[in-house]
């Protein structure tokens, strides 16, 4: 047991294969800078936007008495939901047992730390008075579920970052002599952060211990997250949210766009990293059929939600139904349930589209059909409340999202991009040592 | 013969009689004009004696909160203006003993506007910001259109004060539901659980908020308003404290409200100013509330629109422009 890991030849070997291909993409080059000026211009532009909503308040935005959540909270419900991802493939698929989600997995918890990151920053933007949000933490009522979900995305968030950083002290120990020509400041954290990592078999069970504590952690905590989310709806007694199975029905959405943003993910380092070799067709075709099986559970909650009050049309839901099914929503609902769920489903299970760029195409179907259908979950049903909506300026009656509403969520996007970008080019986006593990076990199991 | 001697006697005691009346009554008056002297001289005594101290050099009679008389040198007077600290804590509290509560009568409703225009002056809102509206009412084709003035319920099971993040909107002790705009963020998850629509928000600078910026907030009238707050029909607390009925109430023509105090079981018709059995009121005219099935139980009731004695005319559709920032 007192041995050091990776100590024969042959294993050096692979490390050090592996780190060069791998390490390749640790790089500030042009097209980065370029990437990330880019996205820093775009996202001035966004703040600008916001910033005239912090002076003339959120009349700027389409919101009003009556819908008076829209894009934000649609967007920040979306941004929960895909944050998601991370305990989906690391630890539910991870703690059972599948090997082959080794190579993405820090993928999936880049994805998760950047949208559990930015969603508290669009609560934000949705408030009217953002410059008491320590009200928050100085008089904060448990009664409340702003109260829960405050807390829970912060664990979230926090256990996402450990479940990213812990499985790759290895990988910062192997790479920090191999940064040659890189800035310092890299080479330098990469020293720091690595915590004079040894290989040592000791280190290695303390680190294997430590991680499964947070892979089973994170379950309950991701559970909580989207359900405690759900719940900010059907706690209401509105049209439309009223509803409880809001909880599994928000879950099995969330496993859905995280799904989608994870093949979107991998689609992008495959071809700009030239990590074909480990995110490789075989990867894909697997995380199709786990777009398959999750797409089918929403669907079956999908077909609870809409059915059930549809049958038997209660005087509020009728009203909220025809809006969806045939009234001024019927476009944008039927397009997210059909090409946003039914036809990939149908698509995916056919093994000749579960190849990586005919799903890089259906997950952004998906995907962007994940964002919409957050709006539809939160826009339409306030547009009918109980009692009539009368001796009201018109615009109050309908909501219509504006350019400076539709700019401080591209920023929130922009946001996510840049946080992305960073984590995955600042340090190595598949683990290095867990890939060495698993060849040396393939090659066991061949001799 | 003994007839007249026993007159004659008689007539001799009767004049005793008067004698030792008179004697008996000259004494009590002696007596009384006595105690009269002394009771006023000690009286003009001691008021000289008061007059004396009242006008000790500098110094002012004062009665304190806790009913105390004391003197403090005029020198250190100053008006009293309720500071912030006091608002709060009082409009918090609410009044000690009283559960307010509203009745409103729908057969009377004419749609006159006259308690959203007193409202809206009071808590200094535009047009088209209510704390309460009078909504036009179909339940269904063939039961008739009636008006229905609605302010906040007050409900006792508030779903706005249960998901409220910061404790900004509050139930007080006499049933008054309450916001306190220091104290809301903005989140609006109010708006979304109240089933009544009762609550409004500041989307832009509230229409006086330069003329009220100096002053102190009272969270009783919720003035000043604030942008990116929420605010809602307050049942006039800063009215009620002072003993006087809402101003939606008072406003109203048409004696359409009911104010009063539940444990009294007394209310007080806005118009005709007179006072009825609440609970005679609602068993006679079948008193109702809204949406019982959501179990907020509020504290308005209605009276049905039954026995109008005027046609239901919806007048001319009115036009509100919202006002650009």
């Amino acid at each position: 047991m007192d041995a050091i890991r990776f100590n024969t030849p042959e294993e050096k070997g692979k490390i050090n294969s592996l780190a060069t291909d791998i390490l390749r993409n640790v790089r500030i080059n042009t097209g980065f800078l370029l990437w990330m000026g880019f996205l820093f211009t775009l996202l001035a532009a966004c703040l600008f936007a916001y910033l005239i909503q912090l002076r003339k308040g959120l009349g700027v935005t389409g919101l009003r008495d009556f819908t008076s959540w829209g894009m934000y909270i649609a967007n920040f419900v979306f941004f929960v939901a895909t944050s998601l991802c991370g305990m989906l493939i690391s630890s539910v698929l991870g703690l059972i047992g599948y090997k082959w989600v080794k190579p993405i997995s820090r993928i999936a918890e880049i994805i998760a730390i950047a949208f559990a990151a930015v969603a508290g920053l669009v609560i934000i933007s949705d408030m009217g008075r953002p410059d008491r949000l320590p009200y928050v933490f100085m008089f904060g009522r448990v009664q409340s579920p702003i109260l829960w979900d405050v807390t829970v995305v912060t664990t979230y968030f926090v256990l996402s970052l450990l479940l990213w950083f812990f499985p790759m002290i290895p990988d910062l120990a192997i790479a920090k002599d191999r940064l040659e020509g890189r800035p310092k400041f890299l080479v330098k954290a990469y020293e720091i952060l690595s915590f004079r990592w040894m290989h040592h078999e000791v280190q290695y069970r303390l680190l294997g211990q430590a991680v499964r504590i947070l892979l089973i952690l994170i379950i309950p905590t991701a559970f909580a997250i989207h359900t405690v989310t759900s719940w900010l709806f059907a706690v209401t007694p509105r049209v439309g949210w009223d509803s409880t199975i809001f909880g599994p029905y928000f879950i099995s959405g969330a496993f859905v766009s995280g799904t989608a943003a994870v093949i979107i993910a991998m689609y992008f380092f495959r071809v700009n990293y030239r990590l074909g070799k480990y995110l490789n067709a075989e990867t894909f075709e697997r995380m199709g059929r786990v777009m398959v099986l999750v797409g089918i559970v929403y669907f079956y909650f999908n077909l609870n939600e809409f059915l059930v009050p549809g049958y038997k049309l209660k005087t509020g839901d009728a009203i909220h139904l025809r809006e969806l099914f045939t009234g001024h929503y019927a476009a944008m609902f039927w397009g997210i349930q059909i090409l946003g769920l039914i036809v990939p489903i149908i698509l995916l299970l056919f093994k000749q589209i579960r190849r990586p760029l005919p799903m890089l195409i259906i997950s952004l179907f998906v995907l962007v059909g994940s964002w919409f259908k957050r709006y539809i979950i939160v826009v339409p049903g306030q547009a009918h409340p109980n009692l009539p909506i009368q001796n009201v300026p018109v615009e109050w009656v309908v909501y219509k999202p504006t350019l400076i509403e539709t700019a401080v969520t591209v920023a929130s996007i922009v946001l996510v991009l840049i946080i992305i970008t960073i984590l995955a080019k600042l340090f190595p986006v598949v683990p290095i040592w867990e890939m060495a593990e698993e060849e040396s076990e393939k090659d066991k199991i061949t001799q | 013969m003994s007839r007249e001697k026993k007159e004659e006697g008689n007539r001799s005691n009767d004049l005793d009689r008067v004698i030792e009346n008179s004697r008996r009554d000259f004494l009590r008056k002696v007596t009384l004009a006595g105690a009269v002297t002394v009771t006023g001289g000690a009286a003009i005594y001691s008021g000289h004696r008061f007059e004396k101290a009242k006008h000790r050099e500098g110094y002012v009679k004062v009665l304190t909160e806790d009913n105390r008389l004391v003197e403090i040198p005029v020198e250190q007077m100053r008006d009293f203006k309720p500071d912030l600290k006091m608002l709060q804590s009082r409009g918090r509290e609410g009044i000690p003993g009283r559960r307010w509560v509203m009745v409103i009568d729908l057969s009377k409703c004419r749609n006159a506007r006259k308690c959203v225009e007193a409202c809206q002056s009071a808590h200094h809102l535009r047009p088209y910001e209510y704390h309460i509206n009078t909504l036009v009412m179909k339940e269904s084709v063939n039961t008739p259109a009636y008006f229905m003035p609605k302010p906040c319920q007050h409900c006792d099971n508030p779903p706005c004060v249960s998901v409220c993040p910061v404790d900004a909107t509050f139930k007080r002790q006499d049933g008054v539901v309450l916001i306190d705009n220091e104290r809301c963020i903005g989140c609006r998850f109010c708006m979304a659980a109240c089933p009544y629509s009762a609550r409004i928000f500041h989307w832009q600078e509230p229409t006086q908020h330069e003329a009220d910026s100096d002053k102190e907030y009272d969270v009783e009238l919720n003035i000043p308003q604030k942008k990116g707050t929420i605010t809602k029909c307050l049942f006039s607390a800063d009215r009620l404290r002072e003993g006087m009925l809402p101003y939606c109430v008072s406003a109203c023509p048409n004696g359409v409200f009911y104010f009063g105090d539940e444990n009294e079981d007394a209310v007080t018709n806005g118009t005709t100013k007179m006072t009825v059995r609440l609970s005679e009121l609602l068993e006679n005219n079948g008193g109702y509330r809204l949406m019982p099935e959501l179990g907020t139980q509020p504290r308005v009731y209605y009276l049905p629109p039954k026995n109008r004695i005027f046609e239901f005319e919806e007048g001319e559709k009115r036009e509100y422009k919202e006002e650009k920032a």
